[in-house]
């Protein structure tokens, strides 16, 4: 306990982060093993892990870096896909299944963070929403892109193409690995709740540590003055790109366990498209721009939501759009911020404290 | 003689484009930002159209002049809700409110008209045009598309121009502060920029539909990010470039159409998107804005 009060005010708010998603965990944990929760809510553990690290990885393009992306889908599915690839091509050679697991996150990452450069370079030495644009049309490429194309492998390696599967050439023994529109079936299931969790808190350790560095306070201070970051000297392409494509590389391994979960991987809009970039932002949102605890409890929130309330299932993306703009208004607008300070809890405390004082 | 056609069908794609960017970069222009609903305005241009002409069973004119008016109501009173209070927020706010609007109109528009493809009628009656005995084939949309945006433009420029309100729009994208000091009604300017937006939205909803005879929510969204391109490709914030950076768009995209990959046309205009941001950020017709502290 000394050690605990003697800690920084960072050190414990991230310790604070780390020990919510431990105990959610165990107590987890012990609900599924007690046979209380139901076989829909277990099924719902690994992609509430992805949506965790999702809103995570979005957290730190949208509130540490301050720029917009929409095609965080896009690299979840680029995750999804080169890592399901590998697994399902080595699936007989690497035998060893945490092995191959491991290298197919990574492989994942990588896939991601290389997309997250070339989509950097040209757009963040801009000023301007460019961003955002160019990551929604490239989650919409990709995902069209996976739909046409037909991947094999055989005796003498890979064989691609983009019209089908008989084009593909295919000597003896050759099996289709990526089936165009049918997308990618036979990835082992991989993906548990536990892994999940680990990938979750080296994410946490990862995000939390880069913005508390010197890199952190560098991407901040050109989230907040462009013009007097770059006046002492900080180079703000690379500290840009640096932020980027770490929250790609996150976003790819959350397609690494998303395809790992499932043993039939396809791109469709539903869960590559524009509307899961767009459900990420709303946990971003919701959770407070540039507060990962935040993130990590509205994503679990509203995942968990809709699952409860089926009716309202219809109305859920209406009810995002006005997520979004209320929230908006409710942070910006001079009106709101009025009504806030006039009747904020803080200030109706203190004014029972000076009146105490006066008394 | 087939290129010239791909041609021609690019150059009324490009038209169609050039409408809609009019009115991305117009309010990129005054307001400095960066409407993401204006996609969806065209969409709910072309419901309004198809209500009015299929529902109703009245003349196509009427169905456009509705959608004018449907549009232009609902993007100055989208500015006047979500918008404007946020005039000194972050951009990034603005943003994500924008996109939230472009969001909420495509989902409003799914919880109405449902998610099934409609069939549009064409708003255009007039006869396809042969040319070098019969080998080029323009239809009577093409003809359309293109003389009406060559019209809307010149009047456009003409407006801005000389006109007193265009001319209090370039004084507010020059300096928001100054032109008020001018007395200039700031509020009602972006206002104006946001009615005259959306009216060629609902323009350009009719032309789009018209051509492309499907109608679905999602409808506006994709020319919407395509016209977005377009206005940076020809400089965000200039007129002309928005109408040449739009043609220019089009005529892309239905050459790539026909001799590179249906699939991957919409990929390469992007990657247009992205040459042009690596060697020429402010595009063709963009001025550098210098940076002061």
């Amino acid at each position: 306990m000394d050690k605990l009060k003697k800690m920084n005010k960072t050190t414990k708010s991230n310790f604070i982060t780390y020990a919510m998603v431990i105990v959610a965990y165990i107590i987890m944990q012990v609900l599924v093993s007690a046979g209380v929760v139901s076989s829909l809510m277990t099924g719902l553990l690994v992609p509430l892990c992805i949506y965790v690290m999702m809103a995570v990885s979005l957290n730190l393009t949208v509130g540490i870096l301050g720029e917009l992306s929409l095609g965080h889908a896009g690299f979840m599915c680029v995750g999804a896909f080169s890592s399901a690839v590998f697994s399902v091509a080595t699936v007989d050679t690497i035998t060893s299944v945490p092995l191959r697991f491991f290298i197919a996150i990574v492989i994942g990452a990588v896939a991601a963070a290389v997309f997250g450069v070339i989509l950097g370079i040209p757009v963040l030495r801009l000023r301007g929403d460019y961003l955002a644009i160019v990551t929604l049309a490239f989650g919409e490429i990709v995902k069209n892109f996976i739909n046409v194309v037909y991947l094999g492998m055989d005796g003498k390696g890979f064989h691609f193409s983009m019209k089908d599967t008989g084009s593909l050439n295919l000597g003896e023994g050759g099996k289709v690995i990526i089936n165009g529109a049918q997308g990618i079936t036979g990835t082992p299931k991989n993906a548990t709740f536990t892994i999940g969790i680990v990938i979750i808190l080296i994410t946490l350790f990862i995000v939390l540590n880069l913005i508390h560095s010197r890199a952190g306070r560098a991407i901040m201070a050109i989230r907040d003055n462009r013009i007097a970051a770059e006046s002492v000297g900080i180079n703000i392409t690379k500290y840009k790109l640096m932020a980027f494509t770490i929250s790609a590389s996150i976003a790819g391994v959350g397609g690494v366990l998303y395809a790992h979960n499932l043993s039939t991987l396809t791109a469709l809009p539903k869960n590559f498209g524009y509307n899961m970039s767009i459900m990420i932002l709303v946990f971003v949102v919701l959770g407070g721009i540039g507060n990962i605890r935040g993130s990590i409890i509205s994503a679990v929130i509203l995942t968990l939501l809709p699952e409860l309330l089926r009716g309202l299932n219809d109305y859920r993306m209406l009810i995002y759009a006005i997520v979004l703009i209320v929230m908006m208004l409710f942070n910006w607008s001079p009106r709101a911020r009025e009504f806030r300070e006039k009747y904020s809890i803080k200030r109706f405390l203190n004014r029972k404290s000076i009146e105490k004082e006066e008394a | 003689m087939s290129f010239i056609s791909y041609l021609i069908n690019g150059i009324s794609l490009g038209s169609i484009y050039a409408l809609i960017a009019l009115g991305y970069t117009m309010v990129y222009g005054i307001a400095k930002m960066l409407n993401f609903a204006h996609g969806d305005i065209i969409m709910i241009g072309g419901y309004t159209i198809f209500v009015v002409m299929n529902t109703l069973g009245m003349p196509p004119i009427l169905g456009v002049l509705v959608a004018v008016v449907v549009c232009t109501i609902l993007g100055v009173t989208i500015e006047k809700i979500a918008y404007k209070p946020l005039r000194q927020a972050s951009p990034l706010a603005v943003l994500i409110t924008a996109i939230g609007v472009s969001y909420l109109l495509q989902n409003v528009a799914l919880l109405i008209f449902g998610a099934n493809t409609k069939l549009f009628t064409s708003v255009v009656s007039i006869p396809a045009i042969s040319l070098a005995d019969g080998q080029i084939n323009l239809s009577g949309e093409t003809t359309v598309t293109i003389v009406v945006s060559v019209v809307i433009m010149v009047g456009l420029m003409l407006f801005i121009r000389k006109s007193k309100t265009g001319q209090a729009m370039l004084a507010v994208s020059e300096d928001k502060g100054a032109a008020e000091l001018m007395g200039i009604n700031v509020n009602a300017t972006i206002a104006v920029t946001f009615a005259i937006g959306s009216a060629l939205a609902a323009i350009a909803g009719a032309l789009l539909c018209s051509a492309y005879p499907t109608l679905t929510p999602y409808t506006g969204a994709m020319p919407g990010i395509k016209a977005f391109v377009a206005a940076v490709f020809g400089g965000i914030g200039s007129i002309p470039g928005a109408f040449i950076g739009g043609i220019l768009l089009g005529v892309i995209e239905n050459l790539s159409k026909a001799y590179i990959s249906s699939q991957m046309a919409d990929a390469i205009v992007f990657a247009v998107l992205i040459v042009v941001l690596l060697v020429k950020p402010t595009g063709i017709l963009g001025k550098k804005i210098s940076e002061k502290v």
